[in-house]
């Protein structure tokens, strides 16, 4: 069975592999950043995937913080594109 | 393979072929707005029943409490983040394609 979840985890982080196409090709900014979006789910299944092949229980924990970190990327992102709403200033 | 490890292969296997649908809607669908709808998917179904067989294949109600809580986690994570990314793209004026192309 580790040989299956090994062979799961590598399937997961080949789609990420083919994500990146999207980062090159664009075109907005936000479509970039959805690879990243997809890096950060598909990377809690990788970790979850390891954690049960490897028997390795504290990347569980890393995935979690993954889980985090990709809700902050986009926070930080949105800050930065709809920036007008951060600073007070009325919607359109 | 034990029992538990056959009853997890369906969920495993359908947990990657929502990732793979994913990726293909993220390569492929025409704009910003329906990429972001192809990435929930992987996100809610891909990731929800990659949790399931390994809940199943665990054995210990522990670490299968602990893995669908991660999944909430990211679940509340991703359409927080989802909601944010499409606000900001609309404010920025990213329009949805409408009709054929």
């Amino acid at each position: 069975m580790t040989a299956v979840l090994g062979a799961f985890a590598l399937f997961c982080a080949a789609n990420v592999v083919a994500a990146l196409w999207r980062v090159l090709r664009g075109p907005t900014a936000a479509d970039r950043l959805l690879a990243p979006q997809l890096f950060g789910t598909t990377g809690i299944a990788v970790l979850l995937l390891l954690a049960e092949a490897l028997g390795a229980p504290s990347l569980r924990d890393v995935a979690v913080v993954l889980a985090l970190l990709a809700l902050v990327t986009a926070a930080a992102f949105a800050l930065r594109v709809a920036g007008s709403s951060a600073r007070g200033e009325p919607e359109p | 393979m034990t029992a538990l490890d056959w009853m997890a292969l369906p969920f495993l296997a359908a947990s990657a072929f929502f990732f793979l649908a994913g990726t293909v809607g993220l390569l492929r669908f025409p704009d910003l707005f329906t990429r972001l709808h192809a990435l929930a998917k992987a996100d809610n179904l891909g990731l929800g029943l990659a949790v399931v067989g390994l809940a199943i294949r665990s054995g210990s109600a522990a670490v299968a409490v602990k893995l669908v809580l991660t999944w909430l986690l990211a679940l509340v994570a991703s359409s927080t983040s989802c909601h944010l990314i499409a606000r900001g793209a609309r404010r920025e004026g990213v329009e949805p394609v409408r009709g054929r192309r």
